[in-house]
């Protein structure tokens, strides 16, 4: 074992040393098992989850495919996927159960996929299944998930544990930068590592914080009590981060401390916020690459979208509702330019991803995105089949490139198989009619 | 559809406080739960500034805090916690703050003793330290075992550095990252005047106060009436109330109360088309709420003002920015000018100023429904119900319809809709009197060619214009009755319980009886009984126990 840390450190001076070493590489072969899963010490390679959201649904018609199966058609809101068709997995059929509970536009589906939980009120109702995700594989990498948004709204965010314990979303790719890459990353890669004694000291001192935490609880009722719960949450990520930062990192060839990138001001305008998203995606995916993070979530605008086009005075909002349908195309033409460029997004989003190499495949190929709406058709709010895809193999562990019909099943169905597929000790998820025990199994892998 | 009135005063209970009014004896009431609050961005740098000094930099951000349904964002400091992020960021700041409070230049303001030795622990300079500067973050004395825990901390800290101000910078950040400097926690007491009820000790209640009034921690001379337990007499609190009111530092807690009550936060995401609203430009947007929180702070406290005459009010502040928006020339080129709207000009109360004309509209057109569900909901605490979810706006929103040129025409049409009729009837015809202004806030009379129609009623009160809009208001009870109940769930910061219903109505008849003053009724909520008060645990917030 010794000698076999030996020769890695060896070989990495080596790299480093060298002038060829200019592009991202892959783990290379002798850091990985002989199936190209795990690292050599033995630790798998890091299997990362995320959400992907975008506001307002798609147009009946485009996007959802006629055909089953892995034959499944592409329709023009689908044409950004296609390069990825064999990835990306689509979900139709599948409902979000009201209970009789209100339908509130734009404030139901994305809260509901999210908690299996439809909101009784105008509040997140539960706790987002990304968050036990992350519970589950995140507390060893630094941030226990990082969340984005291609807008200006930090409170643009479906990833939480109930109103007021929202985790919230980054907007400004400089300030992500600063947080993932700024003077508190410690570069893998690095041929020397020497603890920093100012980390200890910082280490030994914050616990100071949770010292009297006991004598505080005892003051507060019990809804205090969960929210000071989630305080010590938070601190444990922190107290994580200068634990990390003490031990040498594992060498993540890959890994390259990307530059500073160009600020994008976002406000309303899509085509802004479309090069911001892409600025994000790609620290996003470095961040993956260097194990800063195992899980992430993007809400790329929001649900009830303010997003318009220059010039024009009518929001994609206000469009989904205000616009006529073509009586000869039988759909909203403007509307749905949106949606191809939500969708257009997305399929960048994923080629970021399928763009870095990584073990004898793809960081998608060991990701598993699940990216969903709020809305299946935005005009009449409708959140019965909801639109959701997954794209990536989760490290072989499941089945991609098909297009399932639930039937009319609970949408909670999908984050069920998810959390399975991210080995979340879960047997159930949801409540009400939208409680499942019943994962969409033809997705495990064999 | 069901309109929900959460507050709205019953008979009953008008009558019974009519009879409590002759009786000196305040209205008892449940006492609120006691919890803990967390502290929003402005207090966070009100109190460091206060504590540190205003040179100390503070740079991070906040998680977002989230707004109850039909609430404050005030009350939502009860609900929020602090994500993996925000702490992040908390512990940043404090870091940053810390070191700067110990740096050269600042040491020998906040570090009263020196260390034997600065490359070596020093427990007992550490323990001066963290006692003094511990009671003002904490807003009471340290424990024992806090204080302990600080020096100890600071020990091992400073072993390692080999210095001590590092040492004890880093236990003056572990203070500043700690949940009781982040959050407001009630803390509570038996009461030794009701056997069986609690009460807030009197350190909690200074905090209270303070919060309300000042919105930053508490100063020397509250914490000092605090330590001798004044605020339990009730001629020490009066003192200190009235001590507290009679300071400028009450204008900002007047401006954060009127931005969370009138919604402010949308501005950070507002944008307007820029091809067809090329004047409303980065300046405009900042100066526009300013100007309407100059012309409150200038009517309640400058003037001490009623209330009711934010609606009618014609004298505002301009800046050249702004003027571009009100067709007004500002001769001079930077800063505020006072400005006086004619008589006879459109324009008249806090409604017709761009803010609200501007925020509660459309990125390319003016949204009467959007202004008048604010305007219901801010200003009269009547919530609009939700449209329903499967609602099929096409038909009647077609801005190319020759048939329905103004937006009256397309509304009246959607009107027709019985589904659509319920909600609108409660935001349109008020909305509509303000369609002389267009999505920014600009003078119009025709819309696609049409003259406008600004006529319409509130709650019964037939009006023609804009102006006439403002005088229903000022004349509507909802309107008094919603800002005092705004009031005092900004002051207690959570949302009002059930038990203090009754004590609220009385409340409302005395801001009448005070001729509609504000400070009055800040007055009267920093010294009533109700804002200490505590339940036993069981108590439910009104919204909670509706359901």
């Amino acid at each position: 074992m010794s000698s076999l840390k030996q020769n890695r450190r060896t070989l990495l001076r080596g790299l480093m040393g060298s002038a060829a070493v200019t592009v991202a590489l892959p783990f290379l072969d002798c850091f990985l098992n002989a199936n190209g899963t795990a690292l050599a010490s033995g630790t798998p390679l890091p299997i990362r989850f995320g959400t992907w959201f975008w506001g307002l649904g798609v147009t009946p018609g485009r996007w959802r495919p006629a055909r089953t199966g892995s034959d499944y058609d592409i329709l023009p809101e689908l044409e950004a996927i296609a390069p990825y068709k064999k990835k990306v997995s689509i979900f139709s059929g599948f409902d979000v159960l009201l209970d009789g509970r209100p339908n509130f536009p734009h404030q139901t589906g994305g809260p509901a996929f999210r908690t299996g939980i439809a909101p009784a009120r105008l509040a997140f109702p539960g706790v987002s299944f990304d968050t036990l995700i992350a519970d589950a594989i995140g507390a060893n990498t630094r941030f226990r998930s990082l969340e984005l948004t291609a807008i200006a709204a930090s409170n643009n965010t479906l990833s939480g544990r109930g109103a007021g314990q929202m985790n919230p979303s980054e907007s400004s790719a400089s300030a992500l930068y600063r947080r993932v890459f700024g003077p508190d990353f410690k570069d893998p890669n690095a041929a020397d590592f020497a603890p920093d004694p100012a980390i200890m000291a910082k280490q030994s001192v914050l616990s100071a914080v949770a010292d009297q935490r006991h004598a505080l609880e005892q003051r507060l009722g019990s809804a205090d009590r969960a929210r000071l719960d989630q305080y010590f949450t938070a601190v444990r990520q922190v107290e994580n981060q200068l634990a990390l930062q003490l031990q040498k990192p594992e060498p993540l060839l890959a890994c390259k401390q990307p530059g500073a990138p160009k600020e994008i001001p976002v406000a309303h305008d899509v085509e802004d916020a479309i090069q911001n998203h892409e600025v994000l995606a790609k620290l996003l995916g470095m961040a993956l690459t260097c194990n800063q993070t195992k899980v992430f979530n993007i809400c790329f605008n929001d649900s009830a979208s303010s997003l318009t086009r220059r010039g024009t005075t009518t929001s994609h909002h206000q469009l989904t509702h205000d616009e006529q349908i073509d009586e000869k195309l039988g759909y909203q033409p403007e509307a749905t330019k949106f949606i191809a460029d939500l969708m257009r997004a997305l399929g960048t989003f994923v080629g970021i991803l399928d763009g870095i190499p990584e073990g004898d495949g793809t960081l998608l190929d060991n990701s598993l995105v699940v990216a969903h709406s709020d809305t299946d058709f935005a005009k009449v709010h409708s959140v019965t089949s909801l639109p959701v895809m997954f794209a990536g193999r989760a490290g072989g562990r499941i089945n991609a490139g098909v297009h399932i019909d639930g039937k009319g099943e609970s949408v909670t169905r999908l984050a069920l198989t998810a959390m399975q597929v991210m080995k979340v000790n879960a047997d159930r998820f949801g409540s009400g009619s939208m409680e499942t025990k019943k994962p969409v199994s033809e997705l495990f892998a064999a | 559809m069901m309109f929900r009135f959460p507050l709205h005063i019953g008979l009953a209970a008008v009558v019974l406080t009519a009879l409590a009014a002759c009786d000196p004896a305040e209205v008892p009431t449940s006492g609120g739960p006691a919890g803990m609050r967390r502290l929003t961005e402005d207090q966070y740098r009100n109190s460091i500034a206060d504590i540190f000094g205003p040179d100390i930099l503070v740079a991070g951000r906040f998680d977002p805090i989230v707004r109850p349904e039909h609430g404050l964002l005030a009350a939502g400091t009860s609900e929020i916690s602090v994500s993996p992020t925000g702490f992040e960021q908390i512990y940043t700041m404090a870091n940053s703050i810390a070191a700067q409070v110990v740096d050269q230049s600042h040491r020998g303001t906040f570090v009263g003793c020196r260390p034997r030795d600065v490359k070596a622990a020093d427990d007992d300079c550490a323990t001066a330290f963290f006692r003094h500067i511990g009671r003002f973050i904490f807003r009471r004395p340290l424990t024992d075992d806090e204080l302990k825990a600080r020096v100890l901390a600071s020990g091992r800290a400073t072993r390692l550095s080999s210095d001590f101000y590092q040492g004890l910078a880093l236990g003056l950040g572990s203070l500043l990252s700690a949940p009781d400097f982040i959050f407001d926690v009630d803390t509570t007491e038996p009461d030794p005047n009701r056997s069986g009820r609690l009460r807030l000790t009197s350190y909690a209640k200074a905090s209270r106060l303070s919060f309300f009034l000042w919105n930053t921690t508490p100063d020397l001379e509250l914490m000092t009436a605090a330590e001798r337990g004044d605020l339990h007499r009730e001629d020490s609190l009066r003192h200190q109330v009235d001590r507290l009111l009679a300071s400028p530092r009450v204008e900002s807690a007047v401006r954060t109360f009127f931005a969370d009550m009138l919604g402010f936060e949308v501005i950070a995401d507002l944008a307007k088309d820029p091809v067809l609203y090329p004047q409303f430009v980065r300046a405009v947007k900042a100066d526009m709420p300013e100007q309407t929180l100059r012309t409150i702070v200038n009517v309640l406290l400058t003037d001490n003002g009623d209330y009711r005459d934010l609606f009618k009010t014609r004298k505002t502040f301009m800046t050249r920015a702004l003027g571009v928006i009100y067709q007004v020339p500002v001769p001079q080129k930077d800063g505020w000018m006072p400005y006086e709207f004619p008589q006879g000009e459109p324009r008249a109360g806090i409604l017709t100023l761009m803010n609200f004309l501007a925020a509660f509209s459309h990125d390319g057109r003016s949204s009467p429904t959007v202004r008048g569900k604010a305007l219901r909901e801010h200003l009269l605490c009547q919530p609009v119900p939700i449209p329903p979810g499967n609602v099929d706006f096409a038909l009647v929103q077609n801005t190319a319809d020759p048939a329905h040129p103004t937006t009256r025409d397309r509304l009246t049409a959607h009107r027709s809709n019985p589904t659509c009729a319920g909600c609108h009837r409660i935001t349109d015809p008020v909305g509509l009197g303000l369609e002389n202004f267009d999505t920014v806030g600009v003078f119009r009379t025709t819309e696609n060619g049409a003259t406008i129609d600004t006529s319409g009623d509130l709650d019964g009160v037939p009006f023609q214009n804009a102006a006439d809009l403002g005088q229903a208001m000022h004349d509507n009870p909802a309107a008094t009755s919603c800002v005092v109940n705004r009031f005092y769930e900004y002051a207690v910061r959570r949302t009002v319980v059930k038990g203090e219903r009754d004590w609220l109505s009385s409340l409302n008849q005395q801001f009448a009886q005070d001729g509609y003053r504000v400070p009055a009724l800040m007055r009267r909520i920093a010294i009533s009984d109700a804002f200490y008060s505590v339940a036993p645990e069981s108590q439910q917030p009104i919204q909670e126990a509706k359901r």
